[in-house]
C-alpha cells in the first residue's frame, strides 16, 4: 500500500480525474474531500460491507414458506 | 422463447419461462460469482423470489419497496442506469431484498442496496443508494402501518 503524508488543504491525485483533498483534521477524525467523475462510485467502506452482510443474512434466513403480510398486520396493534 | 426446468429453493424443480431469466453481470454484493437468476412470483404477494440458477440454495425474497414506502426512489444517477442499459429511472424495476428472521413480524427490507432491473434487456444490478434516508434494515410492518 502506498502511504503519503498530507497536511490540511493538500491534495492527492489518482490518475488525472480523481482528486482527494484533506479538508480538516480534528483529533482522530479526518475530513476528506473527493472529486471524481460520475461513473466512479465512492462510498464509505462500512456501507458496502453492511449491504454484503445483509445479503448474506437475507439468503441464510429466507424461509421455505413466506409469511402473509396481511395476517401479520392484523396481529399487530396499530402504530 | 421457450421454457426450461429450474431448480428452486422454495418450489423445487419447476418450469420457468425464459423471459423470467435475469443476468446480473456483477452478481450481488457478497455473491459476486452468481450471475444467473430467475424472478418468480412468490406464493404470497407482494413478495417475489430471486432464485440463483447456479446455486439452488441461494434465493432472495424481494419486495417492491413502494408497497411500504410510497416515497421510495433509489436515487440513481444516469451513469448507474447506463450500467444496466437504461436512460430514465421510470424504465427501471426497483426491488428491495427482504430479510425474514425467525419472528417474521420483524422482517426488514434493504433500501440502501436496491436491486434494479432492466426488464426489457433482463439485466439486473444491486446498487448502493446515495440517499441517506435509506438504510439496510427498514422494518416493513412498522413502515407499512405508518403508510396506511
Amino acid at each position: 500500500m502506498l502511504i503519503l503524508s498530507r497536511k490540511i488543504d493538500e491534495r492527492i491525485m489518482i490518475g488525472d480525474q480523481i482528486e482527494i483533498s484533506i479538508v480538516d483534521i480534528r483529533g482522530d477524525q479526518v475530513k476528506i474531500g473527493i472529486r471524481a467523475p460520475g461513473h466512479i462510485k465512492v462510498y464509505r467502506q462500512e456501507v458496502y460491507q453492511a449491504i454484503q452482510q445483509e445479503n448474506i443474512e437475507a439468503a441464510r434466513s429466507a424461509p421455505g414458506v413466506l409469511p402473509s403480510l396481511d395476517k401479520l398486520l392484523d396481529k399487530k396493534p396499530p402504530g | 422463447m421457450g421454457t426450461f426446468q429450474a431448480q428452486t429453493k422454495p418450489f423445487g424443480s419447476i418450469e420457468v419461462d425464459e423471459r423470467q431469466k435475469l443476468l446480473f453481470p456483477a452478481g450481488l454484493l457478497g455473491f459476486e460469482q452468481l450471475r444467473e437468476f430467475v424472478l418468480l412470483d412468490a406464493e404470497q404477494a407482494p413478495f417475489y423470489w430471486l432464485q440463483s440458477l447456479e446455486v439452488t440454495d441461494i434465493a432472495f425474497v424481494l419486495i417492491d419497496p413502494r408497497v411500504f414506502r410510497p416515497d421510495y426512489s433509489p436515487a440513481l444517477g444516469p451513469e448507474d442506469l447506463a450500467e444496466i442499459g437504461l436512460q430514465r429511472p421510470e424504465e427501471a424495476l426497483d426491488f428491495a431484498i427482504v430479510t425474514i428472521p425467525a419472528d417474521p413480524s420483524r422482517m426488514t427490507a434493504n433500501l440502501q442496496g436496491p436491486v434494479v432491473i432492466n426488464k426489457e434487456a433482463r439485466i439486473g444490478r444491486q446498487f448502493v443508494s446515495t440517499d441517506t434516508r435509506w438504510q439496510v434494515r427498514h422494518p416493513i410492518l412498522q413502515e407499512l402501518s405508518a403508510a396506511c
